[in-house]
């Protein structure tokens, strides 16, 4: 007994005050949270309707205003498009860092850049296209579906690549030099052992970025602009819900108040969805 | 430290550099490296003892291994006899799993890392000009240290791998995966499982199943880094037998730290000490009657 020695009562006070402490600091923090959900259930509950997903809104105050249709399908279409410019990108700006940059100086250069981008706030996306592909009227219109998908993927880009980094370090080197030995060429290896290995932490890590996009709204202001009506065609304006809580929440209309909070409901719903797929898949993952 | 090292070793006439490996010593045109179909079609099976081919050797000279500017290998020149294992020992950093690295040309893979020498297989110049590392590594095939199966392919994907990742055609995968499973004796284990994933064996199976993955390409040399390090003892003899099996058709060097590992499986051990070939002799000669003093010490464990 004296040979493992005793706990002072001190340092037994001190842990119990440190547990304390840490648990308020916890629960503390867990508030605001709380009460976001608290808030978003119990007012955008209300004003969940069938209406509210199959019409268009109509942009009057008074009298019928209409749903979110628009914009919920709006948001879909562009953050598909985004993710597909910006999951191959970031994919194979990863694969060529991991796997062939390593400490090269350009891979050094390219990694310093995507950091930066990292911070860049959303904004900043949002004015570059503007002032490149909107101004300038490139592809025939000024606002469109795509171009706001560009700034999205702009904003994506430097997430999915990182955390594809990060994946594809955790492949042990082990299984390349399995490959390599086997005769298999470079490329070879990257695209049938490397790939698959790391593919379920690929994919969380670009549906959190995906996920992240699907929140954006000033990338999206003055590059999608917003509109009434659904559109598939990317070459139009085109709504989305960020776009649309912005719009109604600015309103003095309550009902449209009380329809920012129905989107609201239903972006967070959208990307708690994402979330739920990014943790499935992240739960297949063959690496520690 | 290096530097003097490295530069009296340029100056070695014997130490060819690898850009210019067709010099007057070997006149062996440079053709790629011999097909595997010289083994193929003659796979053993475990019941099958006596040598049915003939595997090539390898000799290596004047061989200087680099990490940037760290000289791990200097000088070693050493003969690998076909049909036999030839077992390195010495004490860790010595540079055997280097000099083994350089046979398939596995050491230019680390980034700064270097080699100069020549490696021959047979008569073709491993680091000659016109020859292409795919076909090195093909000929030459490696097992390491800790068993690494593929861990998205099942056993048979992982057999059939070195074939399906590089698009070889015209072969039966099912009875090459077959012939290579039993060929690591490993096939009575995973016979009714070859659909689950290779990472689900035991350790000593994962072993073999590597060994099988090599084998499966048909290669004519085998490396072995420490196969057994990571196994328990009784793993470890089913692979030593299964070395002794492979030698029928292979030429083994093996790397081991188990010194009554190379007594009972090696033909010829080599010790390695500070990046240098000390001594390379039968077996029953290192261990109890070697030439070299500090080879006396090692074995009888004064040192390492
Ligand atoms: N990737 C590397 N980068 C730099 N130096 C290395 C690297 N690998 C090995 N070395 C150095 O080269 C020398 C030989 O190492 P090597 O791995 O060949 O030794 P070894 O005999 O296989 O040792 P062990 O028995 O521990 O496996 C050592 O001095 C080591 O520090
Ligand atoms: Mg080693």
């Amino acid at each position: 007994m004296t040979a493992l020695g005793q706990l002072t009562p001190r340092r037994r006070i001190t842990d119990r005050v440190m547990r304390i402490v840490l648990a308020i600091g916890t629960a503390i923090a867990l508030i605001p949270l709380i009460a976001v959900i608290y808030y978003l259930l119990s007012k955008g509950l209300g004003a969940w309707s069938i209406d509210l997903f199959t019409k268009d809104p109509t942009g009057n105050f008074l009298g019928d205003q209409g749903g979110i249709k628009s914009a919920l399908l709006g948001t879909i279409e562009m953050v598909a498009l985004a993710s597909a410019i910006a999951i191959p990108f970031g994919w194979g700006v990863a694969l060529y860092l991991v796997e062939y940059g390593r400490k090269g100086r350009f891979a050094s250069t390219v990694r310093y850049f995507v950091d930066v981008m990292t911070g860049v706030p959303s904004i900043v996306f949002g004015l570059f296209v503007y002032a490149t592909l909107v101004l300038s009227g490139w592809g025939g219109s000024s606002f469109s579906g795509w171009k706001g998908s560009v700034a999205l993927a702009l904003l994506m880009l430097p997430v999915v690549t990182r955390s594809a980094e990060v994946v594809l370090l955790l492949v042990p080197d082990a299984l390349r030099e399995a490959a390599l030995a086997l005769g298999t060429p470079r490329w070879r290896v990257t695209l049938r052992v490397v790939l698959p290995t790391a593919l379920p932490g690929l994919v969380t890590g670009s549906l959190l970025a995906v996920a992240r996009a699907a929140g954006e709204t000033a990338p999206l202001l003055f590059t999608a602009a917003a509109v009434n009506g659904t559109t598939f065609n990317l070459g139009e304006r085109m709504n989305s819900l960020p776009v649309q809580i912005y719009n109604d929440v600015q309103s003095p209309s309550d009902a449209l108040v009380q329809r920012a909070w129905g989107s609201a409901l239903a972006l967070v719903t959208l990307i708690l969805l994402t979330t739920l797929v990014a943790r499935l898949a992240s739960r297949r993952s063959r690496l520690s | 430290m290096t530097d003097p090292d490295t530069k009296t070793m340029t100056d070695d006439p014997r130490s060819t550099s690898s850009s210019d490996g067709g010099d007057a010593s070997a006149p062996a045109p440079r053709v790629p490296l011999p097909p595997r179909s010289a083994t193929s079609g003659a796979v053993s099976t475990a019941t099958d003892r006596e040598v049915l081919t003939t595997a090539p050797g390898i000799s290596v000279t004047g061989l200087d291994a680099f990490y940037g500017s760290g000289h791990a290998i200097k000088d070693v020149s050493i003969e690998y006899v076909p049909n036999k294992v030839t077992a390195m020992i010495g004490p860790s950093g010595s540079g055997k799993s280097t000099v083994l690295r350089c046979i398939n040309r596995m050491h230019e893979e680390i980034p700064g890392a270097r080699a100069t020498g020549k490696v021959m297989l047979d008569t073709d110049d491993i680091y000659g000009s016109g020859v292409d590392v795919v076909a090195v590594r093909r000929a030459i095939g490696m097992v390491f240290q800790k068993p690494n199966p593929f861990p998205t392919m099942s056993i048979f994907d992982n057999v059939a791998a070195g074939l399906k990742l590089n698009g070889i055609k015209g072969i039966n995968l099912k009875e090459r995966v077959e012939q290579s499973l039993q060929g690591a004796s490993l096939w009575d284990e995973v016979k009714d499982r070859l659909n689950e994933p290779g990472i689900g064996l035991s350790g000593g199976q994962q072993q073999r199943l590597c060994i099988a993955r090599t084998i499966a390409v048909e290669p004519q040399v085998i490396l072995m880094d420490e196969p057994c390090s990571a196994l328990d003892p009784i793993a470890t003899l089913k692979i030593e037998e299964l070395i002794s099996d492979l030698k029928q058709r292979f030429t083994i060097v093996i790397v081991t730290h188990n010194m009554q590992q190379a007594a009972r499986v090696a033909d010829t051990t080599a010790f390695f000490l500070a990046g240098e070939l000390i001594e390379h002799a039968p077996t029953a000669e290192v261990f109890t009657n070697p030439s070299d003093s500090r080879t006396e010490e090692y074995v009888t464990g004064k040192f390492g």
